[in-house]
């Protein structure tokens, strides 16, 4: 019995709710309830998902630190006022965000190929899937971290200069420091990026055991082959994503 | 030592055409309304802001002569800068605030802490050395601010507004040790000060700038007694005309006339304290020579005593007791007579 | 087929399954190995002429398509590139009638156009100048392409494990890898964008490709129709006008 207006308002706003939560749990559920709990272990011990697990964390480490070296000058560069260059290196460095990762992986293949415009000859190297993987992720680095740079208050880098700091040293002392939560946050987010990364890589990077095939690779042949293997292969990922996701809680979370 | 900062620049809509000098072992404070440059003109002087034309120099060094060329930056000025807000850095201990500036000119680090906790046990926080700024109290976070700046020894030493952000019974015990420090600190020191008690209070001579400008220069002394504008004298609780002499009478702009004490012919400013106006309920019989009758405009609170705003020809501020008020049945909208004594009134030239 | 193009067949079939069942309309589903793509695109439109039924076509690795059906994916014919994949729906009794072969298909090797390599036969795809790429293990093209080449004594390296043909055919016309084996179809196809070497009898694999009505498309007629014109003669007629071998 709805008693008043404010119940259906609690009512209007709980149904929502409930649906987005179904439809977030759910599809764990079934990863769980379909798992093949009996030769988990065994099945995670396999030289193939150790090889995929192996590869997908040194490349995915590899792609966040090489968003930190490339995409922390860039967001500096960015941070520091508002000219149409700078507008135009931002769409350009965004651009990755909003593709398809498959256009990226093209993209590349006809920028770092044999047959492209460099002829590095970059793909099927673990090179190239750390170069995919950058490609997609180092744009949340850059945005999340210029974002931090332009609300961080500039009046604090001028009493670091008052006080005899050069800009590199007030840059390293104070501003980054200050500004550590967005480049943790940026970091964590460029990082899952390149982990769960796939389209990019298969397409640029190819697809071979032990040196190009990361884990939602391995996950996509794994389904049509053994998809036991690949429900396990896809728990591990969860089970990371969640270690993350709980170790930076209070980063993440809007409550403090 | 001796800085000269004869320069202007412009910033958001504001235009500053400043000319100051400072000597070494004297405090300059700088008074004047919100918004007036006084901030910018001591960022200006730590090169955090560039001046347009004129010349900023300490001695015979060009710090900025805005060409840019003979542009110092400021981590090469050797000047001290106590911002209003403090600005002390959030994810640093106190301790390693006032390390910081001698750190970044290359002093050792053992050496740095040892002068830093000497520093912070002046200042009297030796107990708050571990503690981040986020939980000090606004006092102590500006003594740690004032020992940042001071432990870099710099040649100049800027304040600016360093009581605004606390309250003020701290503030009373703050301004008697910022005093302190600064008159054992052997450079040039510049206040900016929002209040005319921390000016009288901090400073050995006063700059007052308004409106981008300075309007009037002097010693304290000079400043209280012989105010040059309606804000100056505002500030030290005066009463301002701007007129003329002419055969022994003030004239004012209004067409009214006062006898004054005897003064040479000319423009003149002259000033008359609030305590020095009498009110009577009717026209006072006696020797003032100076009576007419004003409305009361507003009457308002002003520690043991009631500020009287009246209108009229000439427009005055009265202080007057409780009792008074109630004696002359005072009231907004009401009218009331006037009277000065001439010899309460100051003329000094224009 | 790109990893793209898996992922809009899935909303596809997801949308199928849930929106409309396929026996409620006068239509025919056909799920059918990516190899497949053209000739059943051909097939298609001479089947709704003659008979005016819509054909709905997915093509998709096998591999994927098994995947799907066994998921609950609902259609009326499924056209599979080997029989171990097919061995899975008749094991999972999602075949309504033994599996039948209605084409073949036989491997070649493929080359960049003007063939710069110089590669003349199986052997050279040993040579450590060259970048070769197969498809994976578990696409039928793949497992064929390495029976071949184990018959033939020859032992080399994948720098990839393609998803599909058709995946290797855009990396030797990117001229990312020097070499691959496919499909004779996938060459003819191509035309003259790429140079090709036909893979000596004695060390080819024949490809049976295996047809069945799925019982998941409850209105099996519709399934056998579709069937009957693929074994009738102008439905093979088509098949061979893209190189696939008579059964």
């Amino acid at each position: 019995m709805i008693r008043s207006r404010r119940d259906l308002a609690a009512i209007a706003l709980l149904v929502p709710v409930v649906a987005a939560v179904l439809l977030f749990a759910l599809p764990l559920l079934g990863l769980l309830l379909r798992a093949p709990w009996s030769d988990f272990v065994p099945t995670l011990l396999s030289t193939p998902v150790l090889d995929a697990l192996r590869l997908s964390l040194t490349c995915s480490f590899s792609a966040a630190a090489c968003s930190f070296a490339l995409g922390l000058p860039v967001a500096v560069w960015l941070a520091q006022g508002s000219s149409w260059q700078r507008n135009a290196v931002r769409v350009l460095v965004t651009l990755p965000m909003v593709l398809p990762p498959i256009v990226g992986g093209v993209a590349l293949l006809l920028a770092y190929g044999r047959n492209g415009i460099t002829g590095l000859s970059l793909p099927f190297t673990t090179t190239a899937v750390v170069v995919a993987e950058t490609y997609v992720a180092m744009p949340f680095f850059v945005l999340t971290v210029e974002a931090g740079l332009r609300a961080f208050d500039r009046r604090y880098a001028a009493a670091a200069a008052t006080l005899g700091s050069g800009p590199w040293r007030t840059f390293w002392t104070v501003t980054l420091p200050m500004i550590a939560p967005s480049v943790s946050a940026g970091l964590v987010v460029a990082w899952a990026r390149a982990l769960g990364e796939f389209g990019a890589t298969i397409t640029f990077a190819g697809n071979l055991k032990g040196s190009t095939r990361t884990m939602p690779l391995a996950i996509y042949v794994a389904f049509e082959t053994h998809p036991d293997a690949a429900i396990v292969l896809s728990l591990v990922l969860v089970l990371i994503a969640a270690v993350l996701l709980f170790l930076l809680r209070d980063r993440w979370s809007p409550v403090r | 030592m001796t800085l000269h900062a004869r320069f202007t620049l412009e910033r958001d809509a504001m235009r500053l055409d400043i000319d100051l000098t400072a000597e070494r072992g004297e405090t300059l404070a700088i008074v004047g309304p919100n918004g007036a440059g006084k901030t910018s003109c001591l960022h200006a002087i730590a090169g955090l802001v560039r001046i347009k034309t004129g010349e900023i120099t300490v001695d015979d060094e060009v710090l900025d002569n805005g060409t840019g060329s003979n542009f110092v930056p400021p981590e090469e000025r050797h000047v001290g800068l106590v911002f209003q807000e403090h600005l002390l850095f959030p994810h640093l201990t106190a301790l390693d605030n006032v390390m910081f500036g001698m750190r970044a000119r290359g002093v050792e680090r053992s050496a740095a802490r040892a002068k830093a906790t000497e520093w912070l046990t002046r200042v009297g926080l030796s107990e708050c050395i571990g503690q981040r700024p986020a939980t000090l109290s606004g006092g102590q976070a500006q003594r740690v601010a004032l020992a940042r700046a001071l432990a870099t020894t710099p040649r100049l030493l800027l304040l600016d507004e360093p009581l605004s952000a606390v309250d003020a019974s701290t503030g009373l015990e703050l301004r008697r040790d910022i005093r302190t420090h600064l008159d054992g600190f052997d450079g040039i020191r510049l206040v900016v000060a929002h209040s005319a008690l921390d000016a009288f209070a901090l400073a050995d001579r006063i700059a007052v700038i308004e409106a981008g400008r300075v309007v009037q220069t002097g010693t304290v002394a000079e400043v209280c007694s012989q105010p040059r504008s309606p804000y100056v004298a505002d500030l030290v609780g005066l009463n301002l005309f701007r007129g003329a002499v002419r055969a022994g009478m003030l004239e004012l702009p209004g067409g009214s006339k006062l006898t004054v004490p005897p003064t040479p012919d000319g423009d003149v400013l002259a000033t008359l304290h609030p305590r020095a106006i009498a009110l009577y309920r009717t026209r006072p019989d006696g020797s003032p020579r100076n009576v007419w009758p004003a409305p009361v405009v507003s009457i308002e609170t002003a520690v043991d005593r009631l500020r009287v705003q009246l209108g009229g020809a000439v427009p005055l501020v009265a202080e007057v007791t409780p009792a008074a008020v109630a004696d002359l049945r005072l009231a907004e909208g009401g009218d009331v007579w006037v009277a000065v004594k001439a010899s309460e009134i100051t003329v000094y030239p224009a | 087929m790109t990893p793209l193009g898996h992922l809009t067949l899935l909303v596809a079939t997801l949308a199928a399954g849930f929106g409309c069942d396929p026996s409620s309309r006068a239509s025919t589903t056909v799920f059918a190995s990516a190899s497949l793509t053209e000739a059943f695109e051909a097939l298609e439109i001479e089947f709704e002429r003659r008979s005016g039924t819509e054909v709905d076509l997915h093509c998709a690795g096998t591999a994927r398509l098994v995947v799907q059906l066994r998921a609950g994916a609902t259609a009326h014919v499924l056209a599979a590139a080997d029989l171990r994949n097919m061995q899975k729906i008749v094991n999972a009794g999602l075949a309504d009638t033994a599996p039948r072969t209605f084409a073949k298909n036989r491997l070649s090797i493929v080359m960049a156009e003007g063939n710069p390599k110089q590669v003349k036969g199986l052997r050279d795809l040993a040579r450590e100048d060259l970048l070769v790429a197969l498809c994976g293990p578990e696409v039928p093209a793949g497992t064929y392409a390495r029976q071949a080449l184990d018959k033939a004594g020859i032992s080399l390296v994948s720098v990839s494990d393609e998803p599909s043909v058709k995946a290797i055919m855009t990396m030797v016309q990117l001229g990312e890898i020097d070499a691959g084996i496919v499909y004779e179809t996938d060459v003819r196809s191509a035309g003259n964008t790429v140079a090709s070497i036909v893979i000596p009898e004695r060390h080819n694999i024949v490809a049976r490709y295996p047809v069945t009505v799925l019982s998941s498309g409850h209105a099996t007629t519709a399934g056998q129709a579709f069937v009957d014109f693929l074994m009738s003669q102008p439905g093979q007629r088509i098949l061979q006008s893209f190189g696939f071998l008579a059964p």
